[in-house]
C-alpha cells in the first residue's frame, strides 16, 4: 500500500513526463489548471497514465471532479485500497 | 458446387508515387480570433496548429483532386492511361451523385476506369490503401489512384469555439501498383458505431433543408474533443502497434511516423504511447495545414518528401481514424 507521499511523488513524476511541470511544483494544495498550467487534454494524459501506474480505475465523471492534486492522491489512495 | 475462374493479381502491391494540393488563401491564427473568442497561444497550444489553408470558390473537390493526382502520377511515373482504379474518400463533396471519382477519372484520361468514392472520414486514405492493395493484388486493378480530399470549411462553424481553429481544405493522392516486393503491410481495421456520436455533421441535409421552418440552417461538423484525444491517443495507439506488428516491423526499424493530422497533442501523446524511438521522424504538417481530414495523410508524407526528412525506402507508419468512429492502419513503405 503506497503512502500518500509516494503516491503524490507517482503522480509529480507523471504530471512532469506529461505536461512538463517540476515534479516539487506537483503539491497536493496545487490546482492542476490554475496553478499548475495543465489542460484539459494533459489531464486525459495524466489520468490514463495514472489509472496504468497504480493499478486504479478513475472513469470520467470521477476524473472531471479531481480539480487538485490532493483531490486526485485522496482518489487513488481510496481506489489502491 | 461450380467453380468459376478467378483473377490472378500480382504478387504484391506498394505506392508508387505522392501528390498533394494545398489552398492557395492561409488563413492564420490572427484571423481565427477575429472569429471566435481565442488566443493563437491557446490554439497553437491546444492544436499546433498556425496557419492552416481554406479553399477558395474555385479550388473545388474536383479541381484539388485532379492537381494532387497529376502530381502523383508525374511522380509515380503513370501514364493517366494505365489507371484502372480510382477512388476517392471525401466527406465534403456536397453532390450525391455522381460520385466525384468518375468526373475525375475523366478530367485525368484515366478512360474507363472503375470509379467510386468512399466516406471514412479521417481513416479515408488508409481504407483507400488498404483497398488498392487488395485490388492489385487480386486481379481486380493493376494501377490505382486513391484521392483524399476534402473542403471541411465548407462545414465549419466559424462561431464555434471548439472547431473553427482546426478543420481546413486540400487533396491528397497516392498512385499504386504492382510491386517486386510488398510495399503495403496488412491494414488494422474497424470501426466503433457505439461512440458515432462524438464527431460527424450536425444533422442531416433533409432535416435541415427540406424540414426547416424558417431559414434553413447549414449543417456544420462538431466534435467531443476530450473523449476524441483520449481514444485517438490510446486506443488507436494499440491498433498502431497492432499494425507494425502485422506488417513485422519492430520500433527500431520503423523510420517514419505520420498519423492523421488530427492535432499535434494527439500525435504526440501517440508517439509517447508507442514508445517510438527519439530518432524516428514524425509528421508535423498540422502545423501550417489544419487537419484536412482524409488528405491529411498523404499531405503530410508529400511534404516529408518534399523536404527530405522522410526518404524514398522509408518504412512508415500511417493510420487514420475518425468520425463513425472508424480507423485503419498499415505501415507502407515510402516510394
Amino acid at each position: 500500500m503506497p503512502t500518500t507521499e509516494e503516491v503524490r511523488t507517482g503522480l509529480a513524476e507523471i504530471v512532469n513526463e506529461v505536461a512538463g511541470v517540476p515534479a516539487d511544483d506537483v503539491q497536493l494544495d496545487k490546482s492542476f489548471t490554475d496553478d499548475l498550467d495543465v489542460d484539459s487534454l494533459s489531464m486525459v494524459e495524466i489520468i490514463y497514465a495514472a489509472e496504468e501506474k497504480f493499478g486504479v480505475s478513475i472513469p470520467d465523471e470521477e476524473a472531471k471532479n479531481l480539480k487538485t492534486v490532493g483531490d486526485a492522491v485522496a482518489y487513488i489512495e481510496r481506489a489502491a485500497s | 458446387m461450380t467453380s468459376l475462374n478467378s483473377a490472378t493479381g500480382a504478387k504484391a502491391a506498394a505506392i508508387l508515387g505522392f501528390g498533394g494540393y494545398r489552398p492557395r488563401r492561409v488563413v492564420d491564427n490572427a484571423e481565427i480570433i477575429t472569429m471566435i473568442d481565442s488566443t493563437d497561444e491557446w490554439i497553437r497550444t491546444r492544436s499546433g496548429i498556425v496557419e492552416r489553408r481554406w479553399a477558395s470558390p474555385d479550388e473545388t473537390i474536383q479541381m484539388m483532386s485532379v492537381s494532387a493526382a497529376r502530381k502523383a502520377l508525374d511522380t509515380a511515373g503513370i501514364e493517366p492511361g494505365q489507371i484502372d482504379t480510382v477512388i476517392v474518400s471525401t466527406v465534403t463533396h456536397l453532390h450525391q451523385t455522381p460520385a466525384v471519382a468518375t468526373t475525375i477519372a475523366s478530367e485525368l484520361g484515366a478512360t474507363g476506369a472503375a470509379a467510386f468514392d468512399i466516406s471514412a472520414a479521417c481513416a479515408g486514405f488508409c481504407y483507400a490503401t488498404a483497398m488498392a492493395d487488395s485490388f492489385v493484388r487480386t486481379g481486380a486493378s493493376k494501377y490505382v489512384l486513391i484521392i483524399g480530399v476534402e473542403r471541411l470549411s465548407d462545414m465549419t462553424d466559424t462561431s464555434d469555439r471548439s472547431t473553427a481553429f482546426i478543420f481546413a481544405d486540400g487533396a491528397g493522392a497516392a498512385v499504386i501498383g504492382p510491386s517486386e516486393s510488398s510495399g503495403i503491410g496488412p491494414v488494422v481495421w474497424g470501426s466503433d458505431g457505439d461512440q458515432a456520436s462524438l464527431i460527424g455533421q450536425t444533422e442531416p441535409w433533409d432535416t435541415a433543408v427540406r424540414d426547416a421552418e424558417g431559414d434553413a440552417v447549414w449543417p456544420t461538423l462538431r466534435m467531443e474533443g476530450n473523449p476524441v484525444f483520449k481514444w485517438a491517443s490510446y486506443t488507436m495507439a494499440k491498433t498502431a502497434a497492432e499494425a507494425m506488428d502485422a506488417a513485422g516491423v519492430r520500433p527500431e526499424d520503423l523510420k517514419v511516423f505520420a498519423p492523421h493530422q488530427a492535432n499535434m497533442r494527439i500525435t504526440d501523446a501517440m508517439f509517447r504511447a508507442l514508445k517510438l524511438p527519439a530518432d524516428v521522424v514524425v509528421a508535423r504538417d498540422i502545423a501550417r495545414q489544419g487537419n484536412t481530414s482524409a488528405a491529411s495523410i498523404p499531405l503530410a508524407i508529400e511534404a516529408l518528401l518534399e523536404s527530405g526528412e522522410a526518404k524514398s525506402g522509408d518504412t512508415c507508419l500511417i493510420i487514420g481514424f475518425g468520425a463513425g468512429l472508424v480507423y485503419a492502419g498499415q505501415v507502407i513503405v515510402l516510394p
